[in-house]
């Protein structure tokens, strides 16, 4: 038993090195939102290590997902009642990224084929929203596409068909455009080495984006302690109002 | 200049929203008027998520009323006994609007609620101010006299048990009537982002008959109130106020204000009003069209629910 195991270590270990290894970097794995956040770029670049050293005569495919952390949410979609548009159907997803970018050497339907790209969740068209609402595909697919489209529009969900430089077959970046209404929490870097339709090798690499200073302060105490940041507020709010009548009356 | 809103989590242009006040505040330095009616739909057009700029406008709300209800008070022209009920009242209506404005939220028929109850309210306190004010802009053109406004409460108000005297605003009324005004704004406020001053002034003028010194002032010291109880509320419930954005609508706002009372001061107090009429009656419009012509956009995303 233990010499078939040695026997397949042996064996496994050429297979191994002959699959090409991914190494990734990226510009900041964290992203601070402070007061003057307005958006940002995440750079995310990288070598292939190929086994021997020699890179293949074909370009590589590549791919790097960035995603953010998934909630569950209802899409709703109107109808005209009455003359007046409201609210009919809604669909619930369970699981939907709040952001998720995707960007690629080449359009991914020339990449990978159906199958693949849906294990790997690579493109818009091909995530996993887990709807909890029990409807027909073809509803289930027209608020899912409804769902995608409003979170392009906010860039919310990115896809960059040409979005990754390859250099010399080996360098590979991408730029991921992030806006300023990006959802904070714990994010992943995937990146996807593709080739013949299957993917040879991937890496991740975590991102957290999070606010901070006087933001994140703000934030965690209108949170933790609601009742009393709504005590605040009003005084704030009263302060300033009666400061602003003292003026008045000065100036007067 | 961008600043990020830590609350409603998004990146605004901070000049704008100040200017944004500002221009609310002129109106309402110019009319009288709180102006929550105009923030909380231009806030939403800007692309502030619903639920913040209702709330937010309401926090705004306190700070823009408050020095104005103390130089009333000052003056003696608030009816504290009034005011009272009408807090308590608006107290009650701000508890129920927020159990309503979550149950019509997990519908996901809040925002054309919000749209209806503007139109419904605007387009009637816009109608009835236009046609009073053309009414005596003829009457003035044709020179006849100004009959004098018979002041007395509404017929319905006078069948209420449990009549008390408001020695102040000069009535002799059941505080069931104040009370059930002071709720239908509370929910309003709660709900919309307003103070109420558009429904609570012509309610006590014409349905309570409250003398008219007093009704401004009454109005302010409720709205300030209950304005604060609304952004406890939110601010506990639904963790939805953005301190930052009110502050950017306060300082506008107190600005606007002072040159809204100065232009105020140079047009005939008739014409103000046959402008405001026009003011109010141009918002329900946008905002009737907004509901009935065919949106751009027919999906709608809901978080948390």
């Amino acid at each position: 038993m233990r010499a078939l195991l040695l026997l397949l270590v042996l064996l496994a270990a050429p297979l191994r090195a002959a699959e090409p290894r991914l190494v990734t970097d990226l510009s900041q794995s964290r992203i601070d939102i402070s007061y003057r956040f307005a958006g940002a770029e995440l750079l995310i670049f990288g070598a292939i290590q190929y086994p021997g050293g020699i890179a293949p005569a074909d370009p590589p495919g590549i791919a790097v997902v960035l995603r953010g952390p998934a909630d569950p949410l209802t899409v709703r979609q109107k109808e005209r009642v009455a003359g007046v548009w409201m609210n009919t159907q809604a669909l619930r997803f369970e699981s939907a990224p709040g952001f998720y970018a995707v960007s690629t050497t080449a359009p991914i339907r020339d990449l990978l084929d159906e199958r693949n790209a849906a294990i790997y969740e690579i493109g818009l068209r091909h995530l996993q929203l887990s709807p909890a609402t029990a409807a027909d595909p073809d509803t289930t697919r027209r608020f899912q596409d409804g769902l995608v489209n409003l979170r392009s529009r906010e860039g919310l969900f990115v896809e960059q068909p040409y979005g990754v430089n390859i250099t010399d077959r080996v360098l590979y970046r991408a730029r991921i455009p992030i806006p300023s209404a990006v959802p904070v929490g714990n994010y992943r870097v995937e990146i996807y080495l593709i080739g013949k339709g299957e993917v040879r090798a991937r890496s991740t690499a975590p991102v957290i984006i999070d606010k901070t200073g006087f933001e994140r302060d703000i934030y965690l105490f209108a949170h933790d302690h609601a009742l009393l940041y709504g005590m605040s507020a009003v005084a704030i709010a009263l302060a300033l109002g009666w400061l602003a009548g003292m003026l008045r009356r000065r100036v007067a | 200049m961008d600043l990020y809103l830590p609350i409603a989590e998004m990146s605004v242009n901070a000049l704008l929203i100040v200017l944004l006040g500002g221009g609310v505040g002129f109106l309402s330095g110019m009319f009288g008027i709180g102006g929550g009616f105009l923030t909380t739909p231009l806030l939403i057009f800007y692309g502030i998520p619903p639920a913040i700029a209702v709330a937010s406008s309401a926090t705004q709300i306190t700070g823009s009323s408050v020095s104005g209800a103390l130089s009333y008070y000052q003056r003696g022209q608030v009816d504290l006994k009034m005011g009272s009920v009408l807090v308590a009242g608006g107290m009650f209506g701000s508890v129920i609007g927020s159990f309503l404005f979550r149950w019509l939220q997990s519908l996901g028929q809040i925002d054309v609620t919000i749209g209806i109850i503007y139109v419904v309210f605007l387009g009637t306190v816009g109608g009835l101010m236009l046609r009073e004010s053309l009414g005596l802009w003829l009457r003035r053109r044709r020179g006849d006299d100004l009959p004098a406004r018979p002041r007395r409460h509404h017929p319905l108000i006078a069948g209420l048990p449990m009549r008390m005297r408001f020695p102040r605003s000069g009535v002799y009324i059941s505080p069931l009537a104040p009370f059930f005004v002071g709720m239908l704004t509370g929910v309003l406020t709660v709900i919309m982002g307003i103070g109420g001053g558009f429904i609570m002034v012509p309610a006590m003028l014409y349905v309570l008959g409250m003398a008219a010194g007093v009704v401004v002032g009454t109005s302010l010291f409720q709205i300030v109130f209950v304005t604060a109880i609304a952004t406890v509320l939110h601010a506990s419930q639904s963790q939805t106020v953005d301190i930052v954005l009110a502050v950017l609508l306060l300082l506008g706002g107190v600005v606007g204000a002072q040159f809204g009372a100065h232009a105020a001061q140079k047009l005939p107090a008739e014409r103000l009003r046959l402008f405001l009429s026009l003011l109010v009656l141009a918002v329900a419009i946008r905002l009737a069209v907004g509901l009935t012509w065919t949106p751009p956009e027919l999906f709608s995303i809901q978080t948390a629910f």
